[in-house]
């Protein structure tokens, strides 16, 4: 959690460095994301993450869905954990907060080309993308930003 | 772009799963006998050129419950619809005054390992036919009568019955007709195309994740065997190009049209992925 923090604090002093138009943009558009060794340093939003709001937004079948692909025993009460992916018990242990970010914008950053996981805030997706979807992310900026600081709590 | 190495993670994970007994990363190892008579092959040897060794039913990854209910053809929902299909067989529709049964008779000889060997290649269309689409053909040249809408409730009856011919018979569909071979390999390219916003292929669930749970599915091969399948989530018979809707669109895609190229391609190269397979016809799933 603190980390989060800290880099949601850095993340600003960097935009900050950028020049002021970019907080009048708003969020860092998908297609604008840095990635750099497999990590995305700055907070898309320039704001910590909200880690309750985040455990929802894992949760939520219209959003994260994390749950469909992964094993969380910190969600006990939640029936129905998939195996697709990695269990993310004390996955904070194994990733740090900007690489936990970089998995979630855009796991094939992170994994390749060929791993399952969608990316959650990326534009690079597969063909024939529904009408209702297309030229959105997954998630927003903030949601992400809250599910990483969600993550950063899952210490063994 | 610099990727991390996942190895020992993945490693950490599978010696947790060996550890946890609740959940069943496996297909059973159980037999599938209708009725107590007469066995179906539920794993077979993969044909060349196969991604897997041994392809298997879907109904090796479903539930004790569910997979008692399809060996007991009193249990079995789905037999409402065979009874249903046999009627229609019967009956007489269309200006030409006749029946399935007025060209074909006794579905039991005629219809006797038909369905195992569809899609077929048809040279008047020049495409692959399915049973519906020649179901719709003969409606229309011989009986006179409407084509069937995409999953009306009489072609789906139908079709059950007369994939229901072939209970039990191995699927194989035969390549060397017309343009099969060329369907197969689109049918193919579809299998490996990622759709959707969440970016995912039929390989992605069926082949790099068969056996594994999302969420509550337990996911299967994705094989074709089954198909009209009772689904009791639905607690109705689904058909299988509604089956490859799903799917498709729970990638976040839209969807190819009922017996499109796409979806002719599908399931040209989906019924080779069950090869050896035993037809289920009427199967139940989750
Ligand atoms: C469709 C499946 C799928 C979904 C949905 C999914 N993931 Fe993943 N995830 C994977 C797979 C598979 C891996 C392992 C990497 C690989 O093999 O490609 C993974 C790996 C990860 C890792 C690294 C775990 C470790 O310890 O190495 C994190 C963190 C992660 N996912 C977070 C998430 C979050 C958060 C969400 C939801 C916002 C999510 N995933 C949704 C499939 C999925
Ligand atoms: C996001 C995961 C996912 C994707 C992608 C996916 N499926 Fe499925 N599919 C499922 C699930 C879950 C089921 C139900 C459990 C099972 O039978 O595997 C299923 C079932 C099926 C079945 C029924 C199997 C049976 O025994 O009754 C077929 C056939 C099938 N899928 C074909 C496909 C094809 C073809 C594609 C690509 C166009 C595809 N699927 C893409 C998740 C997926």
């Amino acid at each position: 959690m603190r980390d989060t923090c800290k880099n949601g604090l850095i993340g600003a002093a960097l935009l900050m460095a950028v020049g002021t138009s970019a907080w009048a943009a708003g969020p860092v558009g998908p297609n604008d994301v840095k990635f750099e060794d497999a990590t995305v340093k700055a907070s898309l939003t320039g704001q910590p993450g909200d880690a309750a709001a985040g455990r929802k937004a894992f949760a939520d079948k219209k959003l994260g869905n994390c749950l469909a692909c992964h094993k969380n025993s910190e969600m006990s009460e939640q029936l129905f954990h998939g195996e697709v992916g990695t269990p993310l018990d004390g996955v904070a242990d194994r990733w740090k907060p900007e690489e936990l970010r970089a998995i979630v914008v855009n796991s094939k950053q992170v994994f390749g080309p060929d791993t399952v996981m969608p990316g959650f805030y990326t534009l690079e997706v597969g063909t024939h993308v529904a009408k209702n979807f297309q030229g959105q992310t997954i998630l927003t900026a903030q949601q992400v930003e809250d599910i990483v600081a969600y993550l950063g709590t899952l210490k063994e | 772009m610099k990727l991390k190495s996942i190895l020992p993670v993945a490693l950490g994970a599978l010696a947790i799963g060996f550890g946890a007994s609740d959940l069943r990363a496996e297909p059973v190892d159980d037999k599938l006998i209708i009725d107590g008579e007469k066995e179906m092959i539920t794993r077979t040897k993969a044909p060349e050129g196969h991604p897997f060794d041994e392809v298997l039913s879907g109904w090796l990854f479903r539930t004790p419950e569910t997979r008692a209910m399809e060996a007991d053809s009193f249990q079995n929902p789905a037999m409402l619809y065979v009874e249903r299909g046999a009627e229609i067989w019967n009956t007489v529709d269309g200006a030409a005054g006749k029946s399935c049964a007025s060209c074909h008779g006794d579905a039991a000889e005629s219809m006797k390992n038909v369905g195992a060997h569809y899609p077929k290649w048809n040279a008047a269309a020049g495409k692959p036919y399915n049973i519906e689409l020649q179901v719709n053909d003969c409606r229309a040249k011989n009986m006179q009568a409407e084509p069937y809408k995409f999953d009306h409730a009489d072609q789906k009856a139908l079709v059950t019955f007369i994939k229901h011919q072939s209970l039990g018979t191995p699927m194989g569909i035969d390549l060397s007709q017309g343009e099969m071979k060329s369907w197969w390999e689109k049918g193919k390219d579809l299998y490996y195309t990622r759709t959707g916003q969440l970016n995912l292929a039929c390989a992605s669930c069926h082949e790099a994740n068969a056996g594994k749970y999302i969420r509550a599915d337990h996911l299967s091969q994705g094989n074709v065997n089954g198909f009209p399948t009772y689904r009791l989530k639905q607690a109705n018979m689904v058909s299988l190009h509604n089956r490859f809707r799903g799917c498709i669109r729970d990638t976040r895609a839209e969807q190819p049209k009922a017996f499109s190229d796409e979806l002719m391609a599908l399931e040209v190269y989906v019924t080779w992925r069950g090869t050896g397979l035993s037809i289920e016809t009427p199967a139940v799933r989750q």
